[in-house]
């Protein structure tokens, strides 16, 4: 039997930790090296997760893996995320989570009371967002070897109603939505290490958004072109992409973006773009102009309208401030806040 | 947020924006040169250029530590990180430079015992607490941060802590700005002064500029409407003929420096009779080397270092953009071989880098002007 071999674009002589953060180096290494070789000749830009048809129906799919150090932090943990951020990536492409499995990767010496505790916020987090945890798996490494742990949640969802998302189907004059103030998870997780002497009145965002997703459904579902968690990478990152998948350009009114006092207070002493921090409780959403009140009514009253889809320059997110200055807002590159999820 | 807010105002901004169309002679050209890596970096993230007549042209001067740092100190430093005892600690900036065996953070995933701290008494609090390692912090930057490396020398020193030793990088930005006004290929009408080197050296140390070359220089602050003032500030003098040394910064600048942070820097550091700077080449008496009754906590004596000059690339143009000659674009490698991500110049890779900044902010923006109507 014969095969033609793949052509492999990713170049990058070792892993380092930038692969991991979401940006421009870990798109190259799922582009450049895991689609090739693993998912053969996609032609559909990568979402937050996968549909395939079995017998007919289409079924959601996608996985994700929790590394955050510390595992607890103000506002939520590991436990919580790793149900929360699959059951968000299955939203934002549009489906319902309906069954979760996971799998832990503990280490040797880890406290009972502290793996319990994880396990419960894991229980009451699905049980929030209303999907069923059905198995998983357990492995144990040497100590040392795990920061205590690690889990994974994969998870399998239907469509929910209503929604026909897709990259290829956002236009110029399209809004884009935000359904919160952005940046509070990286900040937190990055002020819960302790190694700034900075303090600041600040959780993380951690939630299901699946609520707010159907009522968006709801609301506007139809009107509704493509949706996105901004989580590593942030929000420039995920516009970055859409514009990138879309061949479209956004305009950012930067002035617009919600953000706390406190994430921007820390972002201008840090140098860091509160565009590019991590979130694990909001999403993007781009919506056709007539149908922007609707939606953002739907989302709720943190939810605010930060941009719009034009056609020039394509494949690039430009900012715009307040006062007629621009600048263009790039992709995260390399790894400012590790180990935030 | 307080001491921000106000300064990104856009209605004083506007104001500004205004004063500076009525006083630029619309028949002239006028060069600026930003001393600072942190101007060139406000006025990309800002976007201030769309906000100034396309008769005053920005030129980045060489204000960017990380950036004049010659690739063959980096390797030295990371000679010193090799060793299985030794915990490497660098400010975040210097992380991505890339050595002639790759960066800071590609020695960290093979293996090296990389940190990132926020200050030098980090470094220092490590030490202690790793008492069977030793701690090395690789110092960069001007005058801003020199003082920090000096106290916190005193400090291992009066604690007699004997595993942290200082990779001392530090340079002064006066002959930086001297080489620059020498440069034969040099046309800069006035300059913005560095903000932050100058709340350590006061402004007194910037007359010969004026007095001696007959150029305005303003000292300036980072946010918009500061950058903006210390332009209307330059193009008065201009228009009345003068050339003297302003302080826009007054909120944060002392005219007189920080006589303290003088003191320290006095008593730890000494001048090195000459520094090789990337793009520039030596310059006399232009960086700090760690006095001998210090040697004990000075990296470069207690180490042996190869000290080998590594030449940058041929086809990298950093000089020419260091010193204003060419624009970040015109650079040959600008974009394509030389990206943020994969950098080949310094300029490159700090985010005060005038390259980096012109690639992550303005890049690609032309078309986008006109998209917004602006």
């Amino acid at each position: 039997m014969t095969t033609t071999l793949p052509k492999l674009r990713f170049r990058d002589t070792q892993i380092e930790m930038a692969h991991g953060a979401g940006g421009k180096a870990s798109r190259r290494l799922v582009e450049g090296l895991f689609a090739p070789l693993l998912c053969g000749n996609m032609t559909e830009p990568l979402g937050d997760a996968a549909s395939v048809g079995i017998n007919g129906t289409r079924v959601f799919i996608t996985a994700d893996s929790f590394v955050v150090s510390p595992l607890r932090f103000p506002g939520g943990s590991i436990g919580e995320l790793a149900v929360n951020g699959t059951v968000n990536d299955l939203a934002v492409s549009g489906a319902k989570a309906e069954a979760l499995v996971v799998t832990y990767i503990l280490e040797a010496g880890l406290p009972t009371p502290i793996l319990e505790a994880e396990v419960r916020a894991m229980a009451k987090a699905a049980a929030c967002a209303g999907v069923l945890v059905v198995g998983g798996d357990t492995k144990v490494v040497e100590h040392g070897k795990a920061d205590g742990m690690y889990i994974t949640t994969a998870g399998i969802g239907h469509a929910i109603p209503g929604f026909a998302l897709s990259a290829a189907s956002v236009r110029p004059g399209d809004q884009v939505l935000l359904s919160g103030p952005i940046g509070d998870h990286g900040i937190t997780i990055l002020l819960a290490r302790g190694e700034l002497d900075l303090e600041a009145e600040l959780c993380s965002d951690t939630r299901s958004v699946l609520p707010m997703v159907q009522a968006l459904a709801q609301a506007a579902g139809p009107a509704i072109r493509w949706m996105r968690d901004p989580t590593r990478g942030g929000v420039a990152t995920s516009l970055n992409e859409l514009a990138r998948d879309c061949g479209l350009s956004i305009l950012l009114f930067e002035d617009q973006v919600p953000l706390r006092g406190a994430v921007r207070g820390a972002c201008e002493l840090l140098g860091l773009d509160p565009l590019h921090i991590a979130n694990e409780g909001q999403f993007l959403a781009i919506v056709a102009p007539e149908h922007a009140d609707a939606a953002l009514a739907a989302i709720g009253p943190d939810a605010a309208i930060i941009g719009e889809i034009r056609e020039q320059p394509a494949g690039t997110v430009v900012g715009a401030n307040g006062y007629g200055g621009t600048r263009v807002i790039d992709m995260l590159v390399g790894d400012p806040l590790p180990r935030i999820c | 947020m307080k001491f921000v807010d106000e300064f990104r105002e856009p209605g004083v901004i506007g104001k500004a924006c205004g004063e500076i169309r009525r006083l630029a002679d619309p028949n002239r050209h006028y060069r600026f040169m930003e001393v600072c890596g942190g101007h060139t970096h406000a006025i990309y993230r800002f976007g201030l250029k769309d906000l100034l007549p396309p008769n005053i042209e920005l030129v980045h001067g060489p204000g960017c530590p990380v950036c004049v740092l010659p690739m063959g100190r980096i390797d030295d430093g990371l000679s010193i990180g090799k060793d299985p005892d030794v915990i490497f600690t660098a400010f975040g900036d210097m992380m991505r430079v890339p050595g002639t065996q790759g960066s800071p953070l590609e020695h960290k995933a093979r293996g090296m015992d990389v940190r990132i701290v926020y200050s030098p008494s980090d470094a220092l609090e490590l030490a202690k607490k790793n008492p069977g390692k030793h701690v090395m912090f690789f110092a960069i930057g001007f005058e801003t941060t020199a003082p920090s490396t000096a106290l916190i020398l005193m400090r291992a020193r009066a604690l007699g802590l004997h595993n942290f030793s200082v990779f001392c990088n530090h340079v002064t930005i006066i002959p930086a700005i001297r080489a620059i006004l020498d440069s034969p290929d040099m046309r800069i009408d006035a300059f913005i002064g560095p903000g932050h080197v100058s709340t350590v050296i006061g402004c007194r140390p910037y007359d010969w500029i004026a007095r001696n070359e007959g150029k305005p220089i303003v000292v300036a602050g980072f946010e918009p409407v500061d950058v903006l003032q210390s332009i209307v500030m330059l193009l008065e003098q201009l228009n009345k003929g003068e050339a003297k040394v302003e302080n826009q910064y007054k909120r944060v600048v002392p005219w007189e420096g920080n006589h303290a942070a003088l003191k320290a820097m006095g008593e730890v550091f000494e001048l090195r009779p000459y520094f090789e700077w990337r793009g520039m080449g030596f310059i006399s008496q232009s960086a700090l080397k760690i006095r001998s009754a210090y040697a004990e906590w000075d990296a470069e004596s207690r180490f042996h270092v190869p000290g080998v000059r590594v030449t940058d690339p041929k086809a990298a143009q950093c000089g020419e953009v260091l010193k204003g000659v060419l624009k970040p674009a015109q650079c040959k490698l600008f974009g394509k071989e030389c990206t943020p991500e994969r950098p080949v110049g310094a300029l490159m890779v700090s985010s005060e880098g005038s390259c980096a900044a012109y690639f992550n902010y303005e890049h690609r923006k032309n078309a986008v002007l006109t998209s917004i109507g602006a």
